[in-house]
Formats: C-alpha cells, sequence, structure tokens
C-alpha cells in the first residue's frame, strides 16, 4: 500500500460515517410512541371517531390541518365534510382539541419520535396540561 | 440507447420491489435482508476498492497545479493554486472536495465559421449542477438520520428546519429535495443535448441518474403525495440501526419501492463511477486532480 497512512485514516473516517447510526444506536432500546386517547371528552364519547379513518389521520393529519388553516381563516370556510358525509366545524382550537386535550401524551409522543416540530402553537394556544391527568 | 436500457434497469427495481411487495409479501426481504445486505457490500466495496487502489505505484507525484508557483520572492505566488505550504494545501483541497474549484475552470470549446477558428469560452453550467446536486445530496442523507437516531442530533434537527423554512404546505416542503432532483434532471438533460457529452456517455453514466432519479421521485411522492405511516417507518428503520430489525404492518409500498432504489444504490455503488468518493484518496491527496464524474 502506498501513502497508507493517510488512506487509512482516510478509511477510518469513511467507516466512522458510514456505521454512525449502528453504533450510536448500540445498546440503546427506544420505546415505541404511544399517543394516548383516554382524555374525558373522548372517555365520554359513545362512537370513538375522529373526522376520518384512524389509518388516514396517522398518515394524513398534518395535510387536513393545513387544509382547514387554508379553508377556515383564509376563506373563511368553517365547514368540513368528511369522507363518510359526516360536516365537522372547522376549528383546531374548539374541535381538535377538545377532545386530544392532552398535547404531551398525544401530539409529542409521534412528533419528538419522528423529530417533528409543526408550528401548530406558533398561534394556537396549547391546552393546560394539568387538566388532562384526569 | 445507453439511457434508455438504465431506464429500463431503474423500472425494473422499481416493479421488482412492487411485485415483491404487493404481489409476494417479501416484506422480510425487502424490509431486512435486501438492506442489510447492500448495506455490507457498500462498506466492504468502498474500503476493498480504495485498498485496491493504494497498492497501485504512482512513480511521480505529478501535481496538477495551475497557478504561479513560489519563486522569487517579487513574484507574487498564486497560494491557493499553487501552494507552497501545508495550509495552502489545506485550503486547495478543501475547495476542491467543497466547492468543485477544478470544474469551475470548465471550458466549452466550439468552432467558429469564421476563419475557422476555434474559440474558448466560460462554462460554469456543470459546476453549479454538479455543486447543486451534491449539497443538496448531503443535507438529504443528513436529514434522513432523523430514521436512524433516538434522540435526534440538534445538528439535524437544525438542518430539518432551515430545509423547510420555507413553510410551504404540511409536512414543510423541503427545498433540497426540489433542488435535487432539479439539479439531477439537468445533469441528465445536458447528456442527452450536448451531443459530444452524448457521443461519449454509456449506461453506466446514466444508470447512477436515473437510480437516483427514482430515489428521490419515490421520496418526494411519499412524503407529499402517497403519505405513509411515519412512525412504523422510523420503527423499521430504527429497527434496522439498532440491530434489531422487525417489519411493522401497515407501511405502504412506496417505502418499499424507495428503500429498495436505495439499497440498490449502496450495492452498485463500489463497482460504478460513484466511486469518485473514495477517488479522493488517490487523487486530492497526491495533489493530482479528482476523478470526475456525471
Amino acid at each position: 500500500m502506498y501513502d497508507a497512512g493517510k488512506i487509512l485514516i482516510g478509511l477510518i473516517i469513511f467507516l466512522a460515517f458510514a456505521t454512525f447510526p449502528f453504533y450510536s444506536n448500540m445498546g440503546k432500546a427506544v420505546a415505541k410512541p404511544d399517543p394516548k386517547l383516554d382524555t374525558p371528552v373522548i372517555q365520554q364519547m359513545k362512537v370513538k371517531q375522529c373526522v376520518e379513518s384512524k389509518e388516514f389521520m396517522r398518515a394524513e393529519h398534518m395535510q387536513l390541518l393545513n387544509n382547514w388553516r387554508d379553508a377556515a381563516l383564509r376563506r373563511g370556510e368553517r365547514l368540513y365534510k368528511g369522507s363518510d358525509g359526516r360536516i365537522t366545524e372547522i376549528s383546531f382550537q374548539n374541535q381538535c382539541l377538545r377532545c386530544h386535550s392532552n398535547k404531551k401524551k398525544f401530539c409529542d409522543e409521534c412528533h419528538s419520535y419522528a423529530a417533528v416540530k409543526p408550528y401548530c402553537w406558533d398561534c394556537h394556544i396549547a391546552p393546560k396540561e394539568a387538566n388532562n391527568e384526569h | 440507447m445507453g439511457a434508455l436500457l438504465s431506464f429500463f434497469v431503474v423500472i425494473v427495481l422499481v416493479l421488482l420491489a412492487l411485485a415483491g411487495i404487493k404481489g409476494a409479501g417479501l416484506y422480510v426481504l425487502f424490509g431486512t435482508v435486501i438492506p442489510y445486505a447492500a448495506v455490507a457490500t457498500f462498506i466492504l466495496g468502498v474500503i476493498l476498492r480504495v485498498i485496491k487502489w493504494s497498492r497501485s505505484p504512482v512513480p511521480f507525484h505529478i501535481p496538477t497545479t495551475c497557478g504561479q508557483e513560489k519563486s522569487l520572492p517579487w513574484i507574487k505566488y498564486s497560494k491557493l493554486e499553487s501552494p507552497a505550504g501545508t495550509l495552502g494545501v489545506i485550503g486547495r483541497m478543501a475547495l476542491e472536495v467543497l466547492l468543485f474549484r477544478s470544474l469551475f475552470r470548465n471550458l466549452k470549446t466550439e468552432l467558429r465559421n469564421d476563419g475557422p477558428r476555434l474559440a474558448y469560452g466560460s462554462n460554469k453550467w456543470l459546476w453549479l449542477g454538479g455543486l447543486a446536486f451534491h449539497w443538496s445530496m448531503l443535507i438529504v442523507i443528513i436529514r434522513h438520520l432523523r430514521f436512524f437516531t433516538h434522540p435526534v442530533p440538534f445538528l439535524v434537527k437544525i438542518i430539518d428546519s432551515l430545509d423547510g423554512f420555507l413553510q410551504i404546505g404540511a409536512p414543510h416542503l423541503m427545498i433540497t429535495g426540489v433542488v435535487l432532483l432539479l439539479a439531477l434532471t439537468y445533469l441528465f438533460l445536458r447528456r442527452v443535448f450536448i451531443p459530444q457529452v452524448r457521443y461519449i456517455s454509456l449506461p453506466a453514466d446514466y444508470l447512477p441518474l436515473f437510480l437516483l432519479m427514482g430515489i428521490a421521485t419515490s421520496g418526494i411522492l411519499m412524503r407529499y403525495f402517497f403519505k405513509v405511516d411515519i412512525i412504523k417507518v422510523k420503527e423499521l428503520t430504527l429497527g434496522l440501526a439498532s440491530l434489531n430489525p422487525g417489519i411493522p404492518s401497515g407501511i405502504g409500498v412506496i417505502f418499499y419501492i424507495h428503500l429498495f432504489l436505495i439499497s440498490s444504490l449502496f450495492a452498485y455503488f463500489p463497482f460504478s463511477k460513484l466511486m469518485h468518493m473514495g477517488g479522493v484518496f488517490s487523487s486530492v491527496l497526491q495533489e493530482t486532480w479528482p476523478i470526475t464524474a456525471v
């Protein structure tokens, strides 16, 4: 090998970068996020159903909230017709957060897992968590 | 022809993943076995390739400096182009590796009819396209570390939020995603529309472009259009990284297509022109020009 010293140092640096995900996770057990649906409002509901299906909300809620923002604040449309035909009032504060009043145990649970920092809370007031510990 | 062949190879790869997941349900193969095999091939392949290169004797180190070299004290020398000390060499190398300085000198030549005479002109488009592609790619890779680390490092979060700072839509539009695809499109079109470049382009020149385009397109489709449950995706990727692989149910097929194309790129890397990444060892270090590519 020619220039062995320099090349070996380079290869070690390459290895350090390429295997970073492996050694940085060594011996760590990460708990899966477990968003809680046990707020008082949800517990009192007879049919526990969001505006759309659970699968849809899991993948698409950010798009739905963005569309709601545009509809309510930019076009003044305050009614949302779900895919099952139900009509809901468009309001993050009064609709979404009425049931999901547990930001820490619901929103943040997945968002911190996926390192997502949504800007909802730039404008909206996060619900007071003390009320949710029933 | 080369372009068509490479295009079909990528289409076949997409169809393989689609059939493997949708048709045969080979989740463990596409979600665990192939990614591991691809990463192992990548790491071992790159190391072996570089070691193989380093065994070739280089009788003379011929620096391809191109500025005024240091001579008499009253002749101003080019500190970065023709460095005389370690600091200058580091500066020259950094400019080459980070900003592709040698490509910045890229010229175009054409035969003018008035004469005829040969004319040279500045041509910065390849430099710009290359730079846009490589930096976007780097940022995209760093951003993807959020799927392989927990807690996610601060640097990754910062880059993620800067990349999405336009705050278009939700999830936020990532600037590098768009730049990456545009730069790849330019690098491809350049091979198609410049006759001289088309003439020397081989399938091995088009394949990395199409593979990367496929990866970028599937990623963009997955983020903005056919959304998948990102929490389950992270469960899978984090499982891979912590050597505790598992297959959460219900991840859309677009994810497996994305993953399979990336695995293909990783496995193909050591055998392809993409090894110009490892070429720094035999070029910049020995003060010659880097192996150019794309």
